[in-house]
């Protein structure tokens, strides 16, 4: 560097001299570097600003996937939820109404019978006494026909009249008697009526909630089907809350799932051997990861063919005896491996015990540490219990399994979103800020030549430069 | 329509016959154990100590491992002196009653062992280098368990080099003798001839004397 002083005899000269030379340069390359700088800041701008298009674009493709897939996954959510209700109706309806022809014979019977005791029970108006007769015959003895044997008919017509009375009273007494026990009769049908009308009346009760929930879901329903902002926003959140509630029970399922390996690990080695290995993994290892694999998968076609789950069209769509057929068979398989489970659980306890007793021996401590033989029951029965029990309750696996696939498509998507999204905004802030830097880069070009420039303006700005860098950018 | 299900057996039988090829019994781990009792004189007075050791060292032993006992006498460098041997089964059970089966020939022999006039321990060191070379474990090691102090019957050529190259041999309650007591160096000098034999031959030389602290010897 030291030779480009040595231009002259004096090294400030020198320098000045080189000073003069590259301002010039600078001055007099100019407008062509500006040039250069904005068409390079212009197709960085324009390069990175493309790329936020496409990928903001490539957002809203994701975003309308993701539109259509929570408004698919929610019509077919709904369309279950309103199946179901549908079934419970027809169910409902299905109970009831066959009863209806015998709730209709009982109403009628019970109507029919109050209705004869009814009609029995009236009362009959008493016969009009035969003395009144008696008494307008003797009324209409004139007095020269003589009186004198009124007064013994009087008396007979007393005698009568008391008689009758007498025999009114019994036979009124017998009538009410008669009808009060009809009544009576009468209490245990208005009862049985009551009671048939309050179970129509549950029925039509719960009926009518049914309904009610019905036009809910399908109100619920035509929102999807119209694909409204609303639902599609309660469908996202509802997707994110089961992802992460499946998430969670899977979490705890994957515990149970190796609580369960361990229980069958170490048995499996005394049936495969406890040295082989497959791929790095010991055999006897991956023979119980097989077992609960396959547990799981019984699990699985279970929940299908049981129809709680959908994650296999094809089992859901078999003819209703082949799908039960299918219930069965893999009921059988997976009851048959729970015992496999027990069996190998009692082995484990078996072989922890000689392993225990035999280190006892090896130490000089033969049975000093062993469970005592009243107690190893317990240890083993759980141990027993745990196997039998736990292929049953991974088989429930299946109902988060297909929560958790179902909503990690919505969430998967909702995250590609996000991340498309801040990707577009960071291409666009790059952009802009290519586009700025620009200009930047011009006004730093321009100022070690402030002098040449002040000169131009002061002669009249005769050399301007080619206009603003922005002039010419897109925005 | 048969033609592809067919293809598609024949390649699920591939991988499955790939599968099993690479599963194989993984011996690459295992270890061989002989052990070398020293019988002579006072020495087999000690062999209860002995007894504790192998019971350590069966409680440590694995599946596929290989462990013998064998006795230090005047000739050592013969198959009859071994006392006891096996090799593990990849079954826990199996294991199990192996170890049990091997504490009582052991025992046995502790009870019933007759004092050697001689000290062989190079026969013996031979004998174990061609029994753990034959077992072919990936870990080999020799417990010597004796006062090094050999003591050969006039005839017995024992001049011999060794290849402890991959072994390790373990000196285990090298006791001090009388004479010991009187010169140090002879004791000190006994180790360190047998340490230059067994380094020179290949192998890696170490010394527990405190019983008691068993827990990093193999």
């Amino acid at each position: 560097m030291s030779f480009l002083l040595n231009i002259t005899p004096w090294p400030v000269v020198s320098a000045l001299l080189w000073i003069v030379l590259v301002v010039a340069a600078l001055y007099f390359a100019r407008p062509t570097a500006h040039r250069a700088i904005r068409a390079a800041a212009g197709t960085l701008h324009r390069s990175l600003r493309l790329a936020s298009l496409a990928v903001g674009k490539t957002e809203a493709g994701l975003r309308q996937r993701n539109r259509e897939v929570l408004l698919a996954a929610g019509r077919e959510a709904k369309e279950r939820v309103i199946e179901r209700e549908f079934d419970r109706v027809g169910e409902s309806v299905r109970k009831d109404l066959s009863n209806y022809a015998g709730l209709h014979r009982s109403l009628s019977d019970s109507i029919d019978r109050i209705e004869t005791d009814h009609q029995e029970a009236v009362e009959v108006p008493p016969d009009p006494p035969g003395w009144v007769k008696a008494v307008e015959a003797v009324a209409k003895i004139d007095t020269r026909e003589g009186r004198v044997g009124i007064g013994n008919v009087l008396g007979d017509i007393h005698k009568s009249l008391v008689k009758a009375h007498q025999e009114a009273m019994v036979a009124y007494r017998e009538a009410s008697a008669k009808r009060h026990t009809l009544l009576h009769r009468m209490r245990p049908e208005w009862r049985q009526i009551q009671q048939t009308l309050g179970h129509v009346r549950k029925s039509v009760d719960s009926l009518l909630h049914r309904s009610v929930a019905i036009d809910r879901h399908m109100q619920e329903y035509e929102d999807i089907v119209s694909g409204q902002d609303r639902a599609i926003s309660v469908l996202s959140s509802s997707s994110l809350v089961y992802f992460f509630v499946s998430a969670l029970v899977l979490a705890v399922a994957v515990g149970g799932a190796t609580i369960n390996f361990s229980l069958i690990a170490r048995p499996m080695a005394e049936m495969v051997g406890g040295t082989s290995v497959i791929g790095g993994f010991r055999t006897a290892d991956i023979a119980a990861l097989v077992i609960i694999m396959v547990e799981v998968s019984m699990g699985l076609f279970l929940m299908e063919s049981l129809r709680i789950t959908r994650l296999f069209p094809v089992i859901g769509a078999l003819p209703d005896k082949v799908r039960v057929r299918m219930v069965w068979i893999t009921f059988t398989i997976l009851l048959l491996l729970a015992s496999v489970e027990a069996g190998l659980a009692y082995m484990r306890e078996v072989l922890l015990q000689d392993e225990l007793a035999t280190n006892a021996l090896l130490r000089g401590d033969a049975g000093g540490t062993t469970l005592s033989g009243q107690y190893l029951w317990i240890t083993t029965a759980a141990q027993m219990g745990m196997g039998f029990i736990l292929p049953f309750a991974l088989t429930f696996v299946a109902i988060p399994l297909e929560t958790f696939v179902h909503s990690l498509r919505t969430v998967l998507g909702l995250a590609g979103i996000a991340c498309l999204r801040f990707t577009a905004l960071v291409l666009r802030l790059l952009g802009n800020a290519f586009r700025y830097l620009g200009t930047l880069a011009e006004q730093l070009y321009d100022l070690p030549l402030f002098i040449p420039l002040w000169l131009e303006a002061k002669n009249g700005g005769s050399g301007k430069t080619d206009g603003p860098a922005l002039r010419g950018i897109g925005t | 329509m048969n033609g592809p299900v067919i293809g598609k057996l024949a390649a699920g039988c591939l991988v499955i016959a790939a599968a099993l090829a690479a599963c194989s019994p993984a011996h690459q781990g295992n270890t061989g154990v002989y052990m070398l009792l020293d019988t002579s004189g006072t020495y087999a007075q000690e062999l209860d100590k002995a007894e504790q050791i192998i019971r350590h060292t069966l409680s440590r032993l694995q599946a596929s491992d290989s462990f013998a006992v064998a006795r230090i006498d005047t000739g050592s460098f013969s198959e009859k002196d071994i006392v006891a041997k096996t090799s593990f089964d990849d079954r826990p059970s199996t294991i199990n009653r192996q170890k049990r089966l091997f504490a009582e020939q052991i025992g046995e022999f502790v009870d019933n062992v007759h004092s050697a006039p001689y000290t062989d321990i190079t026969g013996g060191l031979l004998q174990a280098v061609q029994f753990l070379n034959e077992k072919g474990t990936s870990r080999k090691t020799i417990l010597i368990f004796s006062d090094l102090k050999e003591d050969l019957k006039d005839g017995y050529i024992r001049d011999i080099e060794f290849d402890l190259d991959g072994f390790q041999v373990i000196a285990l309650n090298v006791t001090k003798l009388r004479s010991d007591n009187l010169d140090p160096r002879e004791y000190l000098a006994r180790l360190e001839n047998w340490q230059q034999r067994v380094e020179k031959s290949g192998g890696e030389w170490r010394v527990i004397n405190d019983l008691d602290s068993l827990e990093g010897l193999l």
